[in-house]
């Protein structure tokens, strides 16, 4: 607009100075003829280039000093008179018109010296016709423009809208409950489309989640139902006996040790949800590794002993990651128990702690191994390889350790110890170190 | 009649008569089997089931042990022992808690709290750390100054980390030291296990596997084979004991 409107006042501005400077050369010349052959030379002149004008653009005027006619395309002196010297802008009647029509005149007024004055001008009706088209070509784009761009605008909107409608309208069914649903692709590789397919990702990243939970949920459901129905009926069969004191001891044993399992079981489960949610992290202070090995060697060598297992322990110096320490010690303890349970008699299991390239605890049992399509499976809450369920155990351990290692940011890896299994928590390598250790866990007191 | 080492009874007869304990919890069925559970035990019992009530209790009358419960309507259990301690009021309080994260631990005992149990619990593990509370308190004159710990024929030099039983000297691996340590230092009471992993390695989880029974059984080994009569007690449905059979100690 600012374009169009600079374009516009230059047009204008160039135009009339083009006729100013032809009516000035005009003048020029005139006022030679008047300097040469005098008032009738000037007269003569003035006559001549009224003749020969075939487009009638140029006006002349000369009048004596009383302000009588002498010569010229114009009949009488204009009624507002133009002061000598500058260019106004007249309306005329051209004698040589038949039509008599009033022109538009740009003209200059020049006084002679013998009193006479003599009026040069140029019919500006072309020019303004020029400038009335420029400013309705103006106008006329302009408007266009505006027009276009508004429906252009208004299409591209409904189009948009339409497209996130389409979204809007998929993700509330997908909110009823249809959660295979997916966002439909238009295939242009617009950001509509990456949209859409970042979406339909975290739908089937949820849909995957859902899936492994309500797996979860099928297998708490079995591992505490079980138990508690266990616990029920014992009761219920105990109440319809009469039994000996004795008797009913045991019976109440029995079930304080089935309510025990389920506790226990419902602690692990809280302690992998918390590790989970991270909601520990802010507890995180420095950590030996080589100090929480050693703990938790000591702790698992007795029972390692007494079923002819070697425990060995390959870890010196000191290696210091950021974490909780509790539950570090929870998970090592945890491979440790899994590692010693699932080791035949007379076997080995090696805890070890590596410092580079990275901190990484690794624990190796020669026991049966996991198979390497099952090893993720093994992270999975519940899950016992072994489907006897003849071993003891909850299938919660190692799902700890997998929540203890990604609230640590380390990677828990599954490999072959030909035979055997290796579990190896790898942390992230530590950069500063040493840390002020202010904030260690206060010792037990005795 | 030596040859036991095993105790249906988790309670030593000692002592426990007379004391008088407030249990301050708002869940009244809980609130009634504790009680029912406590007096059995040879406690007086106090009940209140808001935090106002217990506050107004304790303060007014004179108790040997206080069980908070830590959420209670109105008044908070954290905000009661608080309260309770500004003004002077020194009684064991052992806080119970559905919350069991180490944050909350740490904020129970810096509130004035003196242990924390986190629900559920077994009864044996709350009659063990009640006692231990309450012989805690009474022997604070020698709170853990002495350099040598005896109980009936054995004996224990902390400096010089020798195990003396009936003039035998045992030989120890530092591990097993401080179990007995630990042991020693509450002879006479019930530890469980879970207390035994607190004291000893500082771990406040349970492992899968009953570690602590193998450690026990070898400590066993050492300090009680070969002796007149053993000083490790088994009590069952709660943890061992150090305890001489008969009034040997």
């Amino acid at each position: 607009m600012a374009l169009l409107t600079f374009v516009y006042v230059a047009a204008v501005e160039y135009m009339e100075q083009q006729a100013c400077e032809t009516i000035d050369a005009d003048a020029q010349g005139l006022l030679e003829a008047h300097a040469l052959g005098g008032l009738s030379g000037l007269v003569e002149l003035v006559e001549l280039r009224s003749a020969h004008d075939p487009d009638r653009a140029s006006f002349y005027l000369v009048v004596d000093e009383a302000g009588r006619y002498l010569a010229g395309t114009i009949a009488a002196w204009p009624s507002e008179p133009p002061q000598a010297g500058d260019l106004y802008r007249l309306q005329l009647v051209d004698r040589r018109r038949q039509d008599r029509a009033v022109r538009p005149v740009l003209a200059r007024a020049v006084q002679l010296p013998s009193g006479a004055r003599l009026l040069v001008g140029r019919d500006i009706q072309d020019k303004l016709r020029t400038q009335q088209l420029l400013r309705s070509a103006i106008a006329g784009g302009t408007g266009l423009m505006l027009l276009l761009g508004l429906l252009g605008g208004f299409a591209l909107s409904r189009w948009t809208i339409g497209r996130l409608e389409q979204v809007n309208r998929t993700t509330a069914a997908i909110m009823a409950g249809h959660l295979e649903r997916r966002i439909e692709l238009l295939g242009g590789g617009d950001e509509f489309d990456e949209l859409a397919q970042n979406l339909n990702a975290m739908l089937e990243r949820i849909e995957q989640l859902l899936a492994s939970m309500r797996e979860v949920t099928d297998n708490v459901a079995h591992d505490l139902r079980t138990p508690l129905n266990r616990i029920r009926s014992r009761i219920e069969v105990a109440l319809l006996e009469e039994l000996s004191s004795a008797e009913a001891r045991e019976v109440l044993e029995a079930t304080m040790r089935d309510a025990d399992a389920l506790i226990s079981t419902f602690n692990a489960l809280l302690s992998i949800a918390r590790a989970e949610a991270g909601s520990e992290r802010r507890e995180h202070v420095p950590v030996d590794l080589v100090e929480l090995a050693r703990d938790v060697v000591d702790l698992y060598e007795p029972l390692a002993e007494e079923r002819s297992i070697a425990l060995a322990l390959d870890a010196a110096g000191v290696v210091e990651v950021e974490g909780n320490p509790q539950l570090l010690a929870q998970a090592l303890a945890n491979l440790v128990d899994n590692a010693i349970k699932y080791t035949p008699e007379g076997g080995t299991v090696s805890v070890r702690v590596l410092g580079v390239p990275e901190p990484a605890l690794v624990v190796a049992d020669n026991g049966p191994g996991i198979p390497p399509e099952l090893r993720e499976k093994a992270l999975e809450r519940f899950v016992r390889l072994q489907p006897d369920r003849s071993t003891p155990g909850n299938g919660l351990g190692l799902s700890l350790v997998a929540a203890v290692a990604k609230l640590h940011g380390a990677r828990l890896e599954l490999s072959d110890n030909r035979p055997g299994l290796v579990v190896t928590l790898r942390f992230a390598p530590s950069e500063t170190r040493p840390r002020p250790a202010a904030l260690q866990a206060q010792p037990a007191t005795v | 009649m030596m040859t036991t080492t095993t105790s249906s009874d988790p309670r030593p007869a000692s002592s426990k008569s007379g004391m008088r304990v407030l249990i301050i919890e708002d869940d009244k069925d809980a609130a009634a089997y504790m009680a029912k559970g406590l007096s059995e035990s040879g406690y007086t019992v106090d009940v209140a089931h808001t935090g106002k009530d217990g506050l107004l209790m304790a303060a007014t009358e004179a108790h040997d042990v206080l069980i908070v419960d830590r959420m209670l309507p109105g008044l908070d259990g954290l905000s009661l022992v608080r309260t309770l301690r500004a003004t002077g009021n020194r009684t064991p309080v052992l806080f119970l808690s559905a919350l069991g994260e180490v944050d909350d631990r740490v904020k129970g005992l810096k509130a004035g709290g003196d242990d924390y149990l986190v629900k559920p619990y077994a009864f044996s593990e709350l009659l063990a750390r009640l006692e231990a509370l309450l012989r805690r308190r009474s022997s604070e004159a020698g709170d853990g100054r002495e350099t040598v710990l005896r109980y009936a024929d054995l004996s224990m030099d902390l400096l010089a980390r020798r195990v003396e039983r009936a003039g035998r000297e045992i030989e120890l691996q530092p591990r097993e030291f401080k179990i007995l340590e630990v042991l020693l230092r509450h002879a006479g009471q019930v530890m469980t296990r879970t207390m035994l992993l607190e004291k000893v390695w500082d771990y406040r989880f349970d492992p899968q596997t009953n570690v602590i029974d193998v450690h026990i059984s070898r400590l066993r080994q050492k300090i009680d084979r070969g002796f007149d009569y053993p000083l490790i007690q088994t009590v069952r449905g709660a943890g061992y004991s150090l305890r001489a059979p008969d009034k040997a100690a």
